[in-house]
């Protein structure tokens, strides 16, 4: 007993040393928290505060200044003086005679360079004799950017280069312009009609309906309460369902877009329908 | 004969309770399983009902990978998830890491003994495996509880993870259930048949049954590894949706699957050679009489030898391993050794350093053995010396690449000591320095109970000495050269001449002592059990720095996925999708840690009693 608390003691001293060590002989360097998705408001958006989201994108989401700085060299300087931006440096990769890609102007280079690297890699930082850039498509997988985005890196770069920003701002499709045209003419008069003219019917079993792809909502106003249900069909990739009989739920295969189509007493009466169903 | 009996309920006691686990398993994964089957056939059979949706099965046969909010991570009672889980699987992989390595090395020593027809290594294979296999019942019993665990804290905690997970690995889980428990079987039937297997073709049979033992092992730790790379490196389900391609072979050899593969088996070696240590350590010290202190002394002994000879080419499997990760993606590699992860090599090398000098200090003292030693203790201080400066310029932080937050966090890219050390060929250069000081102790230890008969002794030992000297100039010559006087492009050529070097130093040696010594007259009796008892700390020590540095090296494993689950295809939405500091990390780490050698410790002081009372009886 008397070498098992020994050992202890020395096994856990040794243990204080190394945590310690961890912790106040090292500098604590809090990583950069996870990216959020942000909804942008594009359409209220003045060019300034577009070349501000880009640098917010370009330091942060983007994690373009993990390989594009001046300190590692793993990839040319994009945000720099002279031929270190790369609006600058653009005409010359143009003229280069190993591009072989389909861009034309210094924007378009830098979309391609952003979601198709290895269209063209800069000599000396690619693998494969420079033809494999190590450089991801940023708007997919981990960094994920939206067009938006990228147009909004892009502006970033010219500014930052004081060449001309060609760039504009994307302009969202206002939603309501879509629903609007789709909406059709006679709404429903009751519950049972809204089910049908949805076909909600199919997917769901519901009523007399019988289909098996998204959860049984016979008894769905036990569990789920009036605000759930009307974010349910508003918005329902916000939170997937669990309980999707066969396979697991999935988000994109509840229609997204039933907001648009049905008129508000449609909604209302949908909800209470489905808010009684117990 | 109660000793005997002993054993045969702690048997028992593992085989149901395996038994009890491995089919928690299969029970946890076969609805899984069946779920999936029905997923398909569903969508095969079933009527389409409107044309989008059509559309999109006939894309998908496979659902694709859940998209999560917070709201999918069920908060239960207090628990903070990821710590729960982070901890319950570290002490899984600790076990299990034990678990695994113990037969490997029994085999080995075994089969050494049927090459050279040495009783002795026999019977020290099979003591291996005796002592251990009473720890080791509890052990595997542990791991069984542990890997139980880690499933139900993972159905609870992250249902949909562990569901994603399973529906695209449903058969190998279930094999991993299987091959479970054949594990516990062979091992059984390997330890029990030892004497009863034993001479000319029986032989073979038990060493043909050590080697399924160790394949059922292997298999399984592979499979477990393919669950661990896929999440970094993901393979076999589509890249944009991440739904499964229909190849569970594919979703198993994802990219880092190999290189993650080699590192684990050799650093699994080394480490039951540690804990093996460790436990020899805990006997030598709390015994009192003089054989056992000799056995156990001994037994120590051995499995450093067996723990450095696994140290030794690890941080080469190491070295490949980042190397794939840096090949699969750029932006991993560079989370991984650059940003605030590059912290965590300083306390690796920090770590490291620990593991060499505790060896070293372990070998020193052990010189205690043996009266010839005296001639050799002289040279103890300038070996330390050499490397405790090879130690300080092996930590000297090497340049980092911080994102804008960061640097302006630490005030700049710079440590402040970092100097022209902090490149990569002053550390291979330390490195290597600090392998050939270590094996130059070991060679020390090894001559210190001969006296060579040979006529060319004395030309022999200057012949090594001159290899000595000229391999450690060239590698500082090799270090220096490459790495201020070229560009960038050449720093790391120097690495693979100076491993050469290195290599050379070892083998040569190796060859020189062997006919040296060949017929070589003892000095005395080698005095095994008359070591002091700090020497002894150093064997703690090193299996105490070997479980830390395997927990938080996991950590980074683990954590270069920043906040995915799947790199790239499920992110993780929960609100502990962050990537905490060095240091909670390592609160973390040295929590799961203490857990860990409380019970490790507490099954020998267990095993103690047991065996003393059969002495007793
Ligand atoms: C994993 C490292 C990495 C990340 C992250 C990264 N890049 Fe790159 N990038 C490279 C490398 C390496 C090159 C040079 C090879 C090539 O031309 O593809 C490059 C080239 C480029 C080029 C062409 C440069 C030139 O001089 O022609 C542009 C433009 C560019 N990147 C933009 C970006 C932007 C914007 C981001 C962030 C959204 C980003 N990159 C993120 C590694 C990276
Ligand atoms: C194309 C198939 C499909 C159609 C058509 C469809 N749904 Fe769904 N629905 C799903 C799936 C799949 C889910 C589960 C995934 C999710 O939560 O988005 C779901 C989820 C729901 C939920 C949430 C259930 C829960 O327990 O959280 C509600 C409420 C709902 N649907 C109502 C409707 C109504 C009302 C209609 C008709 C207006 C409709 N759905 C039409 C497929 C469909």
């Amino acid at each position: 007993m008397k070498s098992f608390l020994k050992i202890m003691l020395f096994c856990i001293l040794v243990l204080i040393g190394f945590v310690g060590y961890a912790n106040f002989g090292i500098p604590q360097v809090k990583p950069a928290p996870p990216p959020t998705e942000e909804k942008l408001d594009l359409g209220n958006m003045t060019m300034d505060q577009f070349i501000a989201l880009g640098e917010k994108v370009f330091n942060g989401k983007g994690t373009c200044t993990l390989c594009h700085n001046n300190v590692g060299k793993r990839a040319p300087m994009l945000d720099g003086a002279g031929e270190e931006a790369v609006a600058n440096s653009a005409p010359l990769r143009l003229k280069d005679p190993r591009y072989k890609g389909k861009a034309t102007t210094p924007e378009e280079y830098i979309r391609e360079s952003m979601k198709e690297p290895s269209a063209f890699v800069v000599a000396t930082f690619g693998s494969d004799g420079d033809t494999k850039s190590p450089m991801p498509n940023v708007t997919t997988g981990s960094i994920g950017m939206s067009e938006a985005e990228v147009d909004a890196v892009i502006a970033f770069l010219q500014n930052k280069a004081g060449s001309e920003v060609t760039v504009k701002i994307p302009v969202g499709a206002p939603p309501s312009a879509e629903g609007g045209a789709a909406a059709p003419a006679a709404p429903a008069k009751t519950p049972e009609e809204v089910i049908a003219k949805f076909g909600c019917g199919a997917c769901h079993k519901i009523g007399k309906e019988e289909g098996a792809l998204g959860p049984d909502l016979t008894h769905i106003g036990k569990s789920r309460n009036e605000a759930y249900l009307r974010k349910g069909i508003l918005d329902p990739d916000a939170d997937i369902a669990k309980n999707c009989p066969g396979a697991p739920c999935s988000p994109g295969m509840m229609p997204a877009d039933l907001g648009t189509k049905m008129t508000g007493s449609e909604l209302e009466m949908l909800v209470q329908y489905l808010v009684k169903s117990k | 004969m109660s000793f005997f009996s002993g054993f045969k309920r702690l048997t028992c006691l593992t085989l149901l309770l395996s038994l009890l686990f491995a089919g928690g398993f299969s029970f946890t994964s076969i609805p899984v399983f069946a779920n999936m089957a029905n997923a398909e056939e569903a969508v095969k059979s079933e009527g389409t009902p409107t044309e989008s949706v059509k559309e999109g099965e006939k894309k998908a046969e496979y659902p694709p990978a859940p998209k999560l909010t917070a709201a999918d991570y069920p908060q239960i009672g207090g628990f903070n998830p990821r710590i729960l889980v982070w901890i319950v699987a570290q002490l899984h992989l600790w076990f299990a890491a034990f678990v695994l390595a113990v037969p490997i090395f029994v085999l080995i020593i075994e089969a050494i003994g049927m090459a050279t027809k040495d009783q002795r290594y026999d019977n020290m294979a099979y003591e291996f495996i005796k002592v251990s296999m009473a720890a080791y019942s509890i052990t595997a019993s542990i791991t069984a509880i542990m890997g139980g665990l880690l499933t139900f804290t993972l159905l609870v905690f992250y249902p949909d993870l562990f569901k994603y997970m399973a529906s695209l690995f449903s058969r190998s889980m279930l094999a991993y259930a299987f091959l479970f428990f054949a594990e516990s079987a062979s091992l059984y039937v390997y330890y029990y048949g030892w004497h009863w297997l034993e001479g000319g073709f029986k032989k073979w049979v038990h060493l043909t049954i050590g080697l399924v033992l160790n394949f059922v092992g292997t298999v399984l730790m592979l499979l477990a590894n393919a669950w661990v790379t896929f999440s970094m490196s993901p393979n076999g389900v589509d890249p944009a949706t991440g739904a499964f391609l229909g190849s569970e072979w594919d979703v198993i050899h994802n990219f880092l699957w190999n290189p993650l593969n080699l590192h684990r088996v050799i650093a699994n070696i080394a480490y039951g050679g540690s804990i093996i240590g460790a436990y020899a350590a805990y006997k030598f010290l709390s015994s009192s009489v003089k054989e056992e202190k000799a056995h156990y002394d001994w037994m120590g002994y051995t499995a450093n030898v067996i723990a450095v000879g696994g140290l030794l080419p690890l941080p080469f499997a190491g070295y490949w391993l980042t190397a794939e990760i840096y090949a699969y993606s750029q932006q991993m590699g560079i989370t991984l050794m650059g940003g605030a992860f590059a912290w965590l090599f300083i306390m690796q090398a920090v770590l490291i350093g620990a593991l060499f000098l505790s060896v070293n200090y372990y070998l020193w003292c052990g010189m205690g053995r043996s009266e010839g030693s005296g001639r050799y203790t002289k040279h103890i201080w300038w070996i330390a010396a050499l490397i405790v400066g090879c130690f300080l310029v092996w930590f000297t932080p090497h340049t980092l690449v911080l994102t804008n937050q960061e640097l302006k966090a630490l005030g700049g890219p710079y440590h402040k000591y970092l100097g022209p050390l902090g490149i990569m060929p002053a550390k291979n250069t330390a490195v290597n320095i600090m392998i050939i000081m270590t094996f130059l102790s070991f060679t020390l230890y090894r001559r210190a109970n001969k006296i060579a008969t040979v006529s060319w002794a004395a030309s022999g030992s200057a012949i090594q000495a001159a290899i000595f000297v000229a391999a450690i100039l060239n590698i500082i010559f090799l270090g220096v050269y490459h790495g201020y006087f070229t560009n960038t492009a050449y720093k790391v050529a120097a690495s693979i001449p100076q491993v050469l070097s290195t290599a050379v130093v070892i083998i040569s040696t190796l060859i020189i002592d062997s006919m040296m010594f060949k017929g070589a007259k003892e000095v005395g009796p080698l005095r095994w059990g008359k070591v002091p008892d700090r020497s002894q700390y150093a064997l703690f020590m090193l299996a105490v720095s070997f479980t830390w540095l395997m927990g938080l090296m996991g950590y980074v494993r683990s954590g270069i996925r920043q906040h995915w689950h799947v790199n790239s295809i499920m992110r993780d939405n929960s609100i502990d999708a962050f990537t905490p500091t060095i240091g909670v990390a390592a609160q973390v780490v040295t929590s799961a840690t203490v857990i860990f050698m409380a019970i490790v410790i507490f099954i020998f002081w267990l095993s103690n009693i047991s065996s003393k009372k059969s002495a007793v009886h």
